[in-house]
C-alpha cells in the first residue's frame, strides 16, 4: 500500500503493510530514528511526535492514519518553543543516556504551546506517559519551569 | 580495493587502514589514511573527522596529515589519541556511552594532560579491540580504573610532541613548556602540535615512568564540569543508538525465544508467518550449547522482514510447541518462600567474628527480622538491538554494548569464526545499567544476518526485554542482633540467599564471595561478634548485573536493620548507626576469614574507611535537617553504603497521607567518590542512581509463573514516572583527594532503605519486603509492620 505522508514539510511516499505503525515507517522505511522505541504499547512516550502540532504516540498510530496531516518529528521541530525547551535541555544538562528525551522534548513542546505557565501538576498531567529509566525528571520539570520563563 | 566495511551513515567508526566507502545509509565513513608501517603511533587525523562522535554526513573529505593506523602496536597509551596536522585532537573513546557522560569523562582526563584546547576536540568511538585495554562498561570503572591510563595516555603524548619540538630547535625539553596546544621555548619560540605531530610520530614511546603527570593544582579539565558531549546531539534526535543504525539494503529480525530458559523449539510452522506482507524468511535458531546461559543466544524462531513492524507480525503468526525444559518448575512466590526458609537456617560461614550464638543466648534483648527483595529488570529505555553484516565469512556488528570485547569474542566463539573476523561498533546506548553487558543479541544478530545472507537489525521488544532479561536476583535475607541493657549492640548475625550470577556461567548453588562482598561481609558495623552466612539458592532464570548489584537487597536489609535495631533501644537513628560504625578506622576484614575483592581494587588504595562512611552520613543528616519536627504523616529515614569504593549516605523526608499516598518532600545525597573529574555529572549520577534505586524498591518486581516471566511490559513491569517523582534532590559532593571510585551505581544502594526508614518514622510501618507498592497506587499499610 503506497500512501503520500507530509513528514517535516516533505512529501514522501512509503510502501508498506496497511496498519504499520507510523514509528516503524519513519524510522525503517524513512531513516529518521530520531523517534525512538520503547515500548509499542503507548506507554513510555519514547515514540512522541507532532501530528499536526498535536502529540501522538507514533508506536500505535497507524500510517495511512496520518495521510493528508503534517508530521512533525524531533529531528525538525521548531520554532520558539522548542528552541526554549532545547536550550533548556542543554543548559540544566536534563538528558542522560537520551534515548526517551525526544520523546520528552516533543511532549514538552506541547505543554508549553498549549500552557506557557504549567504549575508541577500541569507538568506532570502532560509528561507523565513519557517514561525515563534514567530518571531525568527532576530536571525535566526544571527544565521546562525555565523554559517557560524564557518565553 | 574493495573491503567488507560498510558504515552505516549515522554512526562513525574507526575504520581500519585503507577501508575502502561503500554506498552507506546513515553511519559517516572515515579512513585513516595509509603511510608507512612500524611507526610508534598514530598520529594521523585523515579525511577531515566530523566534529563529534555519532555523526551524520559531516565528513569534507580533506586528508590534513597521514600516518598509519595503530592496529599493529600492542595495548599503549597513545592508541586513544591522534593529532592532525592542523592541530585538531581526536580521542578515541574505549569506554561505552549510556548515560554517564563517559564520552566527555574521558576526553577530561586526556585533554587535560594532553594540554589542549577543549573546542579543538574531535571524539570517535574505539571498536571492541584488546589493544585499547579493558573496554567493559560494568562496575563503575571507567574513571577509578582508568583515572591514571588515562592521563598517562595524555602525557605521554604531550612529552612526545615536546621532544620533538626540542629536536628541531636543537633545544633541551626542559627548555620548553606547553599551553593548549603550543609548544613554547624560553626564547620565546613556538610551535603548534600540529607543527611537530610527523617528527613525534618518529620518536620512541617513553617508559611510563619517566612521563610526568600534572599535579592536582594544574588540572585544567579534571575536577571542572566540562558539558556533555552528548546532549546537544540527543536533544535534536541526532545521537545514534544500537537501535538506530541502518545498512543499504538491511532486513529486519526480531525473535520468538524459548518462554523458559534452556526450553526448546519442539515443532513450528510458519506458514502464516510468511504470508504476513513483508516476511521474508522464518529460520530456526541454534541452541543453547551446555549447561550455561553465559551469552548464549536463547534459541526459537527468527523471523526476517523488510521492516520491523512486519518482522513481529510475522512472529505474532508463528505457531510453535515448546519444549519447555528443566525451569519450568519455576514459580517465584512458592520459591520466595522457601528462599525464606533458607535464609532462616544456618548457611555457609563467609565471615565469623566472637561468637556470635554464645551472646545472643545471653542477650538482654533480641531484634529478628526478615527482607525480601524480588527479581527485577534493568530495562533500559532502548531495548537490546543489534546489526550485522557478513561479507566475504566475516562479520561487523553494530550495537549498543557495554562489554565491546566480550561481544566480539562471543560471536567469534559462536559462528566458529577466529576474533580477527569479528568487527564490533559501539553505538550510543539507550541506558545499560547492566543488560548491555552480555551480548546474547549480538550474537543473535550475527547468526542471523549469516542465514539472510543480507545485513540485518535485530530488535527486541519490550516484552521480550522485560520476559527474557537476565534478571537481578531474588533474595531473603534473616537478621538477628543481640543488645545489652544500653540497647548497644553485642553481636549481629546476618544470613543471605539468592541464586548467583555466577548461575548464568555455570553451576552454582549459592551466592559468591563477590556478591556477598557487595554489602554482606563489608558491612561496616562494630560489633564484637559478628556473623554473615550464605544459604543455598538456586537459578530458574538468567541472573545478570543490575546497577550495583547485590548492593540493591544487602543495603536494603543491613541498613534498615539498623534502623529496627535503633528503634528497639530507643535511640536516634543517625546517632546509632553512627555508633554502629564505631571510631574512625580501615576495616581489615581478612581477620574476620573474609574474602574481599574490594571491587578488584587494592585496599591499600581504597579501604574501607569508617571516618568517610560517617562523614557523608553527618552531612546527607545535616543537609536533611536531621532531628528537626516534621509535619504529621511525614518521617526521615536515612541510609549509608560503601559501594565501588565510593561512600554515599542518603536522607529522604516522605510524606504519607491519610490513605497511604507517599510523595517525597525532600532528598539529600551526600557522596565521597574520591578525586571526581566531572562534578556537575556526578551529582546527575546521584539523583539518576537514587531515582532508579527508589522506582525500583516502589514498584519493581519480576515474577515467574511455570518458569515463564508474568510481566511483559509497561506498566505491568512498573517504573517510576514523573508523577512519582521527587520534586527536589539536594546532592553534595565531597572534595577528596583520594582516588577516585565509582560513580554510576553507589547513588542507588542506599535509596531503598532510606525510603524504608522515612516510611517507618512517618507511619509505625516497618516495610521489609520489595517491591513496596508493586501494582498500588498506596501503601496498604495494615498488612505489613
Amino acid at each position: 500500500m503506497a500512501i503520500s505522508l507530509k513528514i517535516n514539510g516533505k512529501n514522501e511516499t512509503v510502501t508498506a503493510a496497511e496498519g504499520t505503525p507510523l514509528l516503524w515507517v519513519l524510522r525503517d522505511h524513512l531513516g529518521l530514528t530520531g523517534t525512538k522505541f520503547g515500548c509499542g504499547v503507548a506507554q513510555c512516550g519514547a515514540c512522541t511526535v507532532h501530528v499536526d502540532g498535536s502529540p501522538i504516540r507514533a508506536c500505535i498510530t497507524a500510517y495511512e492514519d496520518v495521510e493528508g496531516s503534517d508530521v512533525t518529528t524531533i529531528e525538525a521541530v521548531s520554532g520558539k518553543v522548542a528552541d526554549a525547551i532545547r536550550g533548556a535541555w542543554e543548559e540544566l544538562a536534563v538528558p542522560q543516556c537520551g534515548y526517551c528525551q525526544a520523546g520528552q522534548i516533543m511532549s514538552a513542546i506541547n505543554l508549553l504551546e498549549t500552557n506557557t505557565s504549567p504549575t508541577n501538576d500541569d507538568i506532570d498531567d502532560a509528561m507523565d506517559g513519557n517514561i525515563c529509566r534514567c530518571a531525568t525528571y527532576v530536571r525535566i520539570r526544571a527544565a521546562i519551569k525555565d523554559a517557560a520563563k524564557n518565553l | 580495493m574493495f573491503m567488507h566495511l560498510a558504515k552505516p551513515m549515522n554512526v562513525t567508526a574507526q575504520s581500519s587502514l585503507k577501508a575502502a566507502p561503500l554506498k552507506i545509509l546513515n553511519v559517516s565513513r572515515r579512513g585513516f589514511i595509509g603511510g608507512g608501517t612500524g611507526l610508534a603511533f598514530t598520529l594521523a587525523l585523515a579525511a577531515c573527522a566530523p566534529a563529534k562522535t555519532e555523526n551524520a554526513g559531516e565528513t569534507t573529505g580533506e586528508t590534513t596529515a597521514v600516518l598509519p593506523d595503530n592496529s599493529a602496536v600492542a595495548s599503549g597509551p597513545l592508541v586513544f589519541i591522534s593529532i592532525a596536522a592542523d592541530g585538531r585532537t581526536q580521542i578515541t573513546n574505549p569506554r561505552s556511552e549510556m548515560g554517564q557522560q563517559v564520552i566527555t569523562t574521558v576526553a577530561q582526563m586526556i585533554a587535560d594532560e594532553l594540554d589542549v584546547d577543549w573546542d579543538d576536540l574531535v571524539i570517535e568511538q574505539a571498536v571492541a579491540d584488546a589493544k585499547y585495554g579493558d573496554q567493559n562498561t560494568d562496575g563503575s570503572t571507567s574513571v577509578r580504573n582508568h583515572f591514571t591510563r588515562f592521563r598517562t595516555a595524555g602525557a605521554t603524548m604531550r612529552q612526545m610532541l615536546t621532544q620533538a619540538a626540542a629536536n628541531r630547535w636543537g633545544v633541551d625539553i626542559s627548555e620548553c613548556s606547553n599551553e593548549l596546544g603550543i609548544i613554547k621555548h624560553i626564547s620565546g619560540k613556538t610551535l603548534t602540535y600540529g607543527d611537530v605531530a610527523q617528527d613525534a610520530s618518529e620518536l620512541d614511546v617513553p617508559a611510563e615512568d619517566t612521563v610526568i603527570l600534572k599535579s592536582r593544582k594544574e588540572w585544567r579539565y579534571i575536577g571542572k564540569d566540562k558539558p556533555s558531549y552528548t546532549i546537544p546531539k540527543v536533544i535534536r534526535g541526532e545521537g545514534i543508538y544500537g537501535i538506530d543504525v541502518r545498512l543499504p539494503d538491511m532486513l529486519y529480525a526480531v525473535v520468538a525465544r524459548p518462554p523458559t530458559v534452556f526450553g526448546k523449539v519442539k515443532t513450528f510452522d510458519d506458514s502464516a508467518a510468511l504470508a504476513v506482507p513483508g516476511v521474508t524468511k522464518v529460520i530456526k535458531m541454534p541452541e543453547i550449547k551446555g549447561n550455561a546461559a553465559a551469552f548464549q543466544q536463547l534459541g526459537g524462531v527468527a523471523v526476517i522482514a523488510v521492516d520491523t513492524w512486519a518482522a513481529i507480525q510475522g512472529r505474532a503468526a508463528l505457531d510453535i510447541t515448546w519444549d519447555a525444559g528443566p525451569n519450568s518448575i519455576y514459580d517465584s512466590e512458592t520459591y520466595g518462600q522457601e528462599l525464606r526458609a533458607m535464609a532462616r537456617k544456618q548457611g555457609t560461614v563467609k565471615l565469623n567474628r566472637g561468637d556470635v550464638e554464645a551472646v545472643m543466648k545471653t542477650a538482654a534483648k533480641k531484634v529478628t527480622a526478615e527482607y525480601y527483595a524480588s527479581h527485577l529488570s534493568q530495562s533500559p529505555m532502548e531495548p537490546p538491538a543489534a546489526t550485522a553484516q557478513w561479507i566475504d565469512g566475516k562479520v561487523e556488528c553494530w550495537s549498543c554494548t557495554q562489554h565491546p570485547q566480550a561481544a566480539r569474542s562471543t560471536v567469534a566463539s559462536i559462528c566458529e569464526v577466529p576474533e580477527s573476523d569479528v568487527k564490533v561498533n559501539v553505538t550510543l546506548l539507550g541506558g545499560g545499567f547492566g543488560r548491555k553487558s552480555k551480548p546474547d543479541y549480538i550474537v543473535e544478530a550475527a547468526l542471523i544476518a549469516r542465514e539472510a545472507g543480507a545485513p540485518v537489525k535485530v530488535t527486541w521488544t519490550r516484552e521480550d526485554d522485560v520476559r527474557h532479561g537476565y534478571f537481578h536476583s531474588v533474595s531473603a535475607q534473616h537478621m538477628q542482633a543481640a543488645l545489652d541493657e544500653d540497647g548497644k549492640p553485642v553481636a549481629m548475625l546476618h544470613r543471605t540467599a539468592f541464586p548467583s550470577i555466577n548461575s548464568t556461567f555455570g553451576p552454582s548453588d549459592q551466592g559468591s564471595d563477590f556478591e556477598l562482598s557487595l554489602g554482606a561481609t563489608d558491612a561496616p558495623w562494630n560489633v564484637p561478634n559478628m556473623r554473615v552466612e550464605v544459604g543455598k539458592a538456586k537459578a530458574h532464570v538468567r541472573i545478570g548485573w543490575l546497577r550495583s548489584v547485590a548492593n540493591v537487597y544487602h543495603a536494603f536489609a543491613n541498613q534498615s536493620f539498623a534502623a529496627e535495631m535503633a528503634h528497639a533501644a530507643g535511640k536516634d537513628k543517625k546517632d546509632y548507626l553512627l555508633d554502629l560504625i564505631g571510631p574512625d578506622r580501615n576495616i581489615d576484614l581478612s581477620k574476620d576469614g573474609v574474602t574481599y575483592p574490594n571491587y578488584g581494587a587494592s585496599i591499600e588504595t581504597h579501604p574501607v574507611n569508617t571516618a568517610r562512611l560517617k562523614a557523608v552520613l553527618n552531612k546527607a543528616a545535616s543537609m536533611a535537617k536531621w532531628g528537626r519536627d516534621v509535619p504529621k504523616g511525614h518521617g526521615l529515614g536515612i541510609a549509608v553504603h560503601r559501594s565501588f569504593l565510593s561512600y554515599v549516605a542518603t536522607a529522604i523526608e516522605v510524606a504519607v497521607d491519610s490513605e497511604g499516598k507517599i510523595t517525597f518532600p525532600g532528598i539529600w545525597v551526600c557522596v565521597d567518590a574520591g578525586t571526581v573529574v566531572n562534578p556537575a555529572n556526578t551529582k546527575v549520577q546521584m539523583e539518576g542512581g537514587t531515582l532508579y534505586g527508589l522506582s525500583n524498591a516502589l514498584y519493581g518486581e519480576i515474577t515467574a509463573k511455570d518458569g515463564v516471566i508474568v510481566q511483559g511490559n509497561f506498566p505491568d513491569w512498573r517504573v517510576m514516572r514523573i508523577s512519582e517523582a521527587p520534586h527536589n534532590v539536594e546532592v553534595h559532593v565531597m572534595e577528596s583527594d583520594a582516588p577516585p571510585g565509582g560513580v554510576g551505581e553507589p547513588g542507588t544502594p542506599p535509596a531503598a532503605p532510606a525510603l524504608a526508614n522515612a516510611i517507618f518514622a512517618a507511619t509505625g510501618q516497618r516495610l521489609r519486603s520489595l517491591p513496596m507498592l508493586g501494582q498500588n497506587d498506596r501503601l496498604t499499610l495494615a498488612e505489613e509492620g
